[in-house]
Formats: structure tokens, C-alpha cells, sequence
């Protein structure tokens, strides 16, 4: 059986600042043409991560592996490793062209294919005519462009980007990140992102990984961790607020909100439940109070596209956050009967 | 698991220590510069001052210092020097404003202007200010008030001198800040002021020290202005060094004397780094050309129009009065004198070789010196550019202390270290800009460091994963941004070099004089030919030294719109 080496391994790594561990013994591996994006926080250690990765941050213990070389010790200029800042950094004093340039120039690339390859390069990330232009003229959405551009430029083996889309309106982040997707498919890039955004990283990453304070918390393709996230962390992170302690018997748990029904197969006893808002349903009201479902009072809504998030305060327990269809949203004030699907109920592992 | 983390560890501590070893290697030049051409002459005059037969006498000290005359000069020295560097804070500062934030026409001319009078030797300034104050002068004609004989002819001279050195420092940095920071706290409500102190004011406070210490070394460490102003009455440490070494030949005295001046600028250095510690922080610099704009409101007019008059009574006016008695001649204006220059002849046995000669002596010279002090200065600051030991904190404060050494000492140490082999170098055209270097290096590096760092440090680590070495890292990423400090600091490089005295007067050979050397040597003989001559020459002085500036200045602004 033949074991692939990982492009990227990181055994046990630890940063400390301070007291306080950045990075607290973690564990990853990246394949090659794999697109994985660290999702956590501000302060989860994700810029930390790819620090390491790139040279820039001493680890305190562990290793960080580069298709099965050890790191320690060789210099950033040597990692042949990518990584594009969260503010693009960008050289303020060169133009577009010579940003692009640069990490040619400094891997001695001749000047004809230099400037082969800015245009190319250009061309891929659709400012063609952008090559005299200076950094200070770019908009947001260009200037991440010319980033990412320049730091493809010396095809880098492994591809960091650091909050890649974190400083554009949502309309341009939402299209970039199909268009990086794309783009990465078609070259073959291996991509190691950070983001707070689940959005993004779900979009983008062919697995994702959620950290909290510097441990790894949950990792797995972007379906399965959205599923079945494994506590209430990476849950909240994800934005699910539904979140209750529930006693699981069967396929029943029995919660403040009152009965909810699990799926099969799920962890037994005194657990913490989540539902996810699209399996919380709204009833009319029928005569009869109190005969099925749980009774609320619509607090807030939140319109998102076609979909409304409605906040519910239950008689009892914490507040729901139900989704719903943009013509079935009821009026704030409304008293409305919530029953659950167990399609859409969790019971968390810890 | 103990070891095993013990292992990953070490290598971590040896990359820490290249880092270091990379910073000393950088040092390593700057180190044995000094070394050599700075604590060893000084060392060795000292020593020979203090030795008595091989048994060095301590007790020579205490003896010195408790006369009472060498006290009041102490106290004499302290004083005015305070004053100085205040009065000229006070009148700079606008100054830097005016320079930095407002555009008027004939504002790189003016720029220009005002450093002339940095440059001009500390003798051509003592008579200018004699010219100006004293009798004969417009003072004098117009009201009847003469300042020659009081102390504000020397503080005034002082900030005539400094003045270029606060507009320059503060107004440089000025000029790069974002006023965007500033828009930002009025719009969170504070005041203008409020929003200046609060906001402009801390981030000039590193540049504003810098510019503080330097004319407060200068005024201690004042030698030519007191010389000719001073009279009988007013002598600086450095006057009185002079005096026991050439004149009296009292070389103990003037060794104690040259120790108390060091330890008290040793003193000064250390209280200024320990207040300083590591106050500039990541700046926002921008591009100068777009913070500037034309004077809008009546406060802004009313400062401007302030700024120039200061500037031209000030500044302007003991320069013309200068120009102005270059050109009298007994038979009416004319030139004379600058005709005079040119042979030998009628400047008798001053000179070995026409004292136009001494114009080419000094650009070459200076050139050289700039040359050495880029150079030095260039490497320790880079050194010194990342967060350092308190090793490195404290050699970022002794590379100052050229400033507060007493030139004579240097000059005189040279002569008497520098002359046996491997390092003879009494013949050789190099030990007078090595000498001038020694006073330009403290320049570049309080011009170029701040701005180093101030570059923002990921702009390194973007170059660094882009695979650039740390060398290409500093040619690519800092010296772009700092090429503008670069080139201020080759100026005052250049214009220190020139105007040099102290140490040139005692090494630059007879026929080799340099300018304010020979404008020395004319003003200390009598007769009416020799003291125009030394105007004409001084005025060719001031009139290099303009056009080395009005150069760079051209090249700083083409520099500008080219990269920004």
C-alpha cells in the first residue's frame, strides 16, 4: 500500500505567546490540489497557523512539514510557499506590474517571461489592462485581485490566503469566491485559507477546519460539518443558536421547548441538542391552546433573500430562531405553535 | 517528552541567534569605525592630557573643577544652551508646520534657504551676527540698539544655525504623517488642537526630540558663534578647550574639560533614549505632495505670513548682509574681492595656493565625507531597524556622541594617533573626511531610522514569502521607502562636511584649506581686503551649499512623483 506523502503536515505544533497558546499542539494534514479552509474566530490562532506554515512565526514545539521535508530552519524565501495578507500588502511604491513581478524577479526569471507571465496572470484574474497601474488607483475588489495574482505568480506549491475576501461588500465576496474556486480547480493550486466567514469557507474549501483557541475543534467536508457539527462551539460558530440541554431516550429528547424528536441512532442520555432553524416550523395557532406543538411570540425578523429568519421567544427556555419562507412570515407580536423536524435536530457529541 | 521538545527547541534559539549575528555583522563596520577613528583619538588625547609620567593623575580633576572660572563657563554652557534649543523650538516648530502642510510659491527655493545657514562654518555665522547686531548694522543705524555685546546675539545666532535642523527633522516627518488621522479624531469630536495634540503631536514627538537633542548638542558643544559673539565675557566648554589647547597649551586642562563635556552629553544621550524608548511605532506615511495644500482661513495666512517674516529677518537677512559686504569694497560695490580670491598675490602669506582653491577642496571633501557617513550610518541603521537588545539600544544612543565630543579634541587626536603605521594616514587627502564623517554619521542614522521603522513590517514578510532573501528584502522593500530619507540625509551629510571647523582646522593640510577654513584664516588677519575676501568666499560658501541643496530637492521631488 502506497502512502502518499501529505504536501502539507503539521505534527503537534505549539505557539505560545506569553501564557497564552496560539496554536496548542495541532495536527493537519493537506493533500495536494486540496483546498482547505480554517474557519474559527478572531483569536482562534488561524493567522497563526499559516505564520508558521510560511516561516514568519517560530513554532515552540512540533513540525511543520513540507511534502514530507521538516521546515525548521529553512528561511521564508525558501519555503516556496505562498501566502496572501489580509490586507494585501501590496508594495506601494511599484505598480501593478511590478507587484506581479516581484516574486518572479526574485526566483530569476528572465524579464521576457516576466512579462509573459503578468499578463497571463492579469488575464486570469480579469485585469488585463491593469499592468501600469498604481496600487493606490485599485478599488478593494482589484486590489484582492492583484494580491492573489502576485502571490500565484512564482506558482507556489502551497497557496495560503488569509482572510482572502475579509475587506469586500458581500455581493463581490459572494462572486469571488466562486471565481477563486474556479480558478483553483483549473490550476491544480493547493489552497490553505483562513476565515471567520463559514459562508466563505464553505464556498471555497474542499474541507474545512473550525479552531478554537488554538485546537482544532472539528474537521471535515463543509456538508458534514454544517450536518453534524460536533459541539455546541462549532455550532454557535456556525450560527445556529438553537442550542438546549435535552435528556435523549430513544427517538425522543426531552427539552425545556418540550418533546423534540432525534434521529435514529443518536447519543443517549443528558446531551445538548441543537436545531437547526429550518427545522423549526410555525403552525397557525389552532383554537385549542397548548394541544400540540410550543407556543411563542415572534420577536424579530431578518430578511435573508428569499428566506426570512423569524426570533421566537418560547413560554419557556432560551429563543428559537426559526426559518421561513418570505410569504409565510408572521407579523412581530404573533403568537405562533413551533413543532420540530427531525431531520433538522442534532444531538451534539459534547 | 521532555527531551523531544528540548530538541525542536534548539534549533529555534540557533535561528535567533543567527538573526542576531546577522545584525552584528552589520554593525561590525560601524563598530570599527568608530573605534578607530573616533574613541581612539579621543582616548589617546585624554590619556596623554591626564598622564604624567606614566602614573595618570585623577586628583587633576577634582582640581579643575572646582575653579571657579571653569565653573561658570560649566553653567555658562548649560544655560544657553537650554535657551537655545527653547527659542529655537519655538520659532522652528511653525516653521515645520508652515513647511510640511502649506504650499506657497517659491517654497523649494525657501526650503533651500533655510538650510544655508546649518552649513555656513559657525565663524561666517559669528560675523554675520556681528555684521547684523553690531556696530554699523541696521540695528545700530535705525534704532541705536545694539545685541553684540549681550546674550542674545549667541542664542539668536543659535537659532539662525538650528532652525534648518527642526524643519527639517520634524517638518519631514510632518509631511509624510496621513492627515487622514487627524480628520478622523475631529470627526470623533475632538477640537483641532485637541485633535493635533492628540493625534499629529505623538506621533512627531520621536522626530521633535530627535530635533531637540541635536540643537541642544550643537548649543552645548557651540565653538565659532561664542568664539566671535561671546567676547571676553561668554565662553562655552568648547571655547575654553580651544583656548587651554592652542592658546595656553594647558592640554590637562583641556583633557578634563573635554571629559566633563563628554560625560555631560553622555548624560543628555542616555536621559534621551531612556524617554525615547522605542516611541516610534508603525506610522502611516504617505506620499508629501499630497498632504500639502494652499493656505486656506485667516489662521493659516496669518501663520504663513508669520513663518516668512521670521524667515526673512531672521534667516535671510544676516545672509544678505553678509552677501551685501562682499561686494562693498572701499571703492564702491564691486567685485573685488571675489577677484582677489583668485591669486595669490594679495592675500599675502595666508595661503600656499589661491584661496579659490579651497572651493574644489571642499566639494571633494564633503563628497567623500557623505560618501563615509551614507555608508556608516547607512548600515547601523539598518542594524538597528528591527527591535533590539538593550545592547544595540544603547550603541543607537553612543552613535551620537561624535556630536558631543569637542571637534577640537577629535581634530587634535588625529594628528597625534593616526600617524604611525599601519594607520598613517597625516599625508593622506582621506583623514579629512574622515574626520567630517564622524560629525554626518549621527545624521543619517536619527534621519533614517525613524523611517525605517516605521515601514510596516509585513510588507517585509509579503516580500520574504514572495522569495526574497533578507537582503533583497531591504534593497526591495526598505530602501524604496527610504530613499527619500536617504537623500536628506546625505544633505546634512554633505552640508555638516563642508561646513566642518573644528577638527578640519587642526588636519586639513596648508595647501589643501577647506572653505571655512580659509574664511577662518582671512578673518584672523587684519586689514579691510582680507576681511572681504573672507565675505566673498563665505558668500561662495552659502551660495554651494544652496545649490547642493536646490539639487536635492529636485531630486527628492522627481524621486516622489516617480515612485509614489
Amino acid at each position: 500500500m502506497a502512502v502518499t506523502e501529505p504536501l502539507l503536515r503539521l505534527d503537534g505544533v505549539t505557539v505560545r505567546f506569553g501564557q497564552r497558546a496560539a496554536l496548542d499542539a495541532v495536527r493537519l494534514e493537506v493533500a495536494a490540489h486540496e483546498i482547505v479552509c480554517v474557519l474559527g474566530p478572531s483569536g482562534s490562532g488561524k493567522s497563526t497557523l499559516l505564520r508558521v506554515v510560511a516561516g514568519l512565526q517560530r513554532a515552540d514545539a512540533g513540525r511543520v512539514l513540507l511534502s514530507g521535508v521538516d521546515q525548521q530552519g529553512v528561511p521564508v524565501h525558501r519555503r516556496g510557499v505562498g501566502l496572501m495578507f489580509q490586507d494585501h500588502q501590496l508594495f506601494p511604491q511599484r505598480d501593478v506590474g511590478g507587484n506581479l513581478a516581484f516574486g518572479l524577479r526574485m526566483h530569476g526569471v528572465g524579464r521576457v517571461e516576466q512579462q509573459r507571465r503578468v499578463a497571463e496572470l492579469l488575464e486570469l484574474v480579469g485585469l488585463p489592462e491593469a499592468q501600469r497601474r498604481a496600487v493606490a488607483s485599485l478599488s478593494g475588489g482589484e486590489q484582492q485581485r492583484v494580491a492573489l495574482a502576485r502571490a500565484l505568480a512564482p506558482e507556489p506549491r502551497l497557496l495560503m490566503l488569509d482572510e482572502p475576501l475579509g475587506q469586500l461588500d458581500r455581493g463581490l465576496r459572494e462572486r469571488l469566491v466562486m471565481e477563486l474556486r474556479e480558478l483553483f480547480g483549473r490550476l491544480g493550486t493547493t489552497v490553505l485559507a483562513v476565515t471567520h466567514d463559514h459562508g466563505e469557507a464553505f464556498a471555497l474549501a474542499d474541507r474545512v477546519v473550525v479552531m478554537r483557541e488554538g485546537r482544532i475543534a472539528q474537521t471535515g467536508a463543509p456538508l458534514e460539518v454544517w450536518q453534524r457539527p460536533v459541539d455546541e462551539f462549532v455550532a454557535r460558530f456556525l450560527g445556529f443558536d438553537n442550542v438546549v440541554s435535552a435528556r435523549v431516550s430513544g427517538t425522543v429528547a426531552d427539552t425545556v421547548w418540550g418533546k423534540v424528536p432525534v434521529p435514529d441512532g443518536s447519543r443517549q442520555g443528558e446531551r445538548r441538542l441543537l436545531v437547526r432553524p429550518a427545522g423549526v416550523r410555525l403552525q397557525e395557532l389552532s383554537g385549542v391552546a397548548g394541544v400540540d406543538g410550543l407556543r411563542c411570540r415572534v420577536e424579530g425578523r431578518t430578511f435573508r433573500g428569499s428566506r426570512v429568519a423569524v426570533r421566537l421567544r418560547p413560554q419557556e427556555g432560551p429563543p428559537l430562531e426559526a426559518e421561513v419562507p418570505l410569504r409565510e412570515v408572521p407579523e412581530e407580536g404573533a403568537q405562533v405553535a413551533v413543532v420540530f423536524a427531525v431531520d433538522e435536530v442534532v444531538v451534539l457529541e459534547s | 517528552m521532555v527531551l523531544a521538545r528540548r530538541e525542536v527547541v534548539r534549533p529555534g534559539r540557533r535561528a535567533a541567534l543567527r538573526a542576531s549575528a546577522a545584525r552584528l555583522g552589520l554593525l561590525a563596520v560601524p563598530i570599527v569605525f568608530f573605534a578607530v577613528f573616533f574613541a581612539y583619538p579621543v582616548a589617546a588625547i585624554v590619556g596623554r592630557g591626564l598622564g604624567d609620567g606614566g602614573v595618570r593623575q585623577f586628583s587633576r580633576i577634582g582640581e579643575v573643577l572646582g575653579r571657579d572660572d571653569l565653573q561658570r563657563v560649566l553653567w555658562f554652557t548649560t544655560w544657553q544652551a537650554l535657551a537655545s534649543t527653547a527659542l529655537t523650538l519655538l520659532i522652528a516648530l511653525p516653521g515645520a508646520y508652515v513647511f510640511a502642510r502649506l504650499d506657497f510659491p517659491g517654497k523649494r527655493l525657501l526650503r533651500a534657504a533655510v538650510t544655508v545657514p546649518f552649513v555656513l562654518p559657525t565663524v561666517v555665522v559669528g560675523t554675520a551676527f556681528l555684521a547684523l547686531l553690531g556696530r554699523g548694522g541696521p540695528l545700530d543705524e535705525l534704532w541705536g540698539v545694539r545685541l553684540d555685546t549681550t546674550v542674545w546675539a549667541i542664542l539668536l545666532a543659535h537659532v539662525f544655525f538650528n532652525y534648518a535642523v527642526v524643519v527639517r527633522t520634524v517638518g519631514g516627518l510632518w509631511a509624510q504623517l496621513d492627515p487622514r488621522q487627524e480628520e478622523a479624531a475631529r470627526v470623533l469630536g475632538a477640537g483641532r488642537f485637541a485633535a493635533w495634540r492628540r493625534v499629529t503631536l505623538p506621533a512627531l514627538t520621536p522626530a521633535v526630540a530627535a530635533a531637540a537633542l541635536m540643537v541642544f548638542l550643537f548649543t552645548f558643544t557651540s565653538f565659532g558663534v561664542v568664539q566671535i559673539l561671546g567676547g571676553p565675557s561668554y565662553a562655552t566648554l568648547e571655547v575654553e578647550i580651544y583656548r587651554q589647547t592652542a592658546q595656553l597649551l594647558d592640554l590637562r586642562t583641556a583633557a578634563v574639560l573635554t571629559m566633563v563635556q563628554f560625560a555631560a552629553v553622555g548624560a543628555v544621550l542616555a536621559v534621551h533614549a531612556w524617554t525615547l524608548r522605542r516611541r516610534e511605532g508603525a506610522l502611516r506615511l504617505v506620499d508629501p505632495a499630497r498632504t500639502a495644500s494652499r493656505p486656506r482661513g485667516t489662521r493659516q495666512r496669518v501663520l504663513l505670513g508669520g513663518v516668512l517674516t521670521t524667515v526673512v529677518v531672521l534667516l535671510l537677512a544676516p545672509l544678505a548682509v553678509l552677501a551685501e559686504r562682499s561686494l562693498d569694497t572701499p571703492t564702491g560695490y564691486g567685485f573685488d574681492y571675489y577677484r582677489a580670491l583668485g591669486s595669490l598675490d594679495d592675500s599675502g602669506s595666508a595661503f600656499l595656493v589661491p584661496p579659490i582653491e579651497a572651493v574644489w577642496n571642499s566639494l571633494q571633501y564633503a563628497l567623500a565625507a557623505t560618501a563615509i557617513a551614507v555608508l556608516i550610518g547607512g548600515l547601523a541603521a539598518a542594524a538597528l531597524t528591527r527591535r533590539a537588545g538593550r545592547l544595540l539600544r544603547g550603541f543607537d544612543a553612543l552613535l551620537m556622541l561624535p556630536l558631543g565630543v569637542s571637534a577640537v579634541t577629535v581634530g587634535f587626536g588625529f594628528l597625534i594617533t593616526l600617524d604611525e603605521p599601519p594607520l598613517d594616514l597625516r599625508t593622506s587627502w582621506i583623514l579629512v573626511p574622515l574626520a567630517q564623517a564622524l560629525v554626518g554619521v549621527p545624521f543619517v542614522v536619527r534621519i533614517m531610522l525613524p523611517v525605517l521603522r516605521a515601514v510596516d513590517g509585513r510588507l517585509r514578510e509579503a516580500a520574504a514569502v514572495l522569495g526574497a532573501s533578507p537582503l533583497k528584502v531591504w534593497r526591495e522593500v526598505d530602501f524604496p521607502m527610504v530613499r527619500r530619507a536617504v537623500m536628506v540625509a546625505a544633505g546634512f551629510a554633505f552640508a555638516v562636511s563642508l561646513g566642518e571647523f573644528g577638527a578640519t582646522v587642526f588636519i586639513a593640510r596648508p595647501d589643501q584649506p577647506t572653505l571655512p577654513v580659509a574664511v577662518a584664516r582671512l578673518i584672523g588677519r587684519p586689514g579691510e581686503l582680507n576681511y572681504g575676501q573672507a565675505m566673498a568666499l563665505s558668500t561662495i560658501l552659502m551660495a554651494v551649499c544652496a545649490t547642493a541643496l536646490l539639487l536635492l530637492e529636485r531630486t527628492r521631488v522627481r524621486n516622489t512623483s516617480g515612485e509614489f
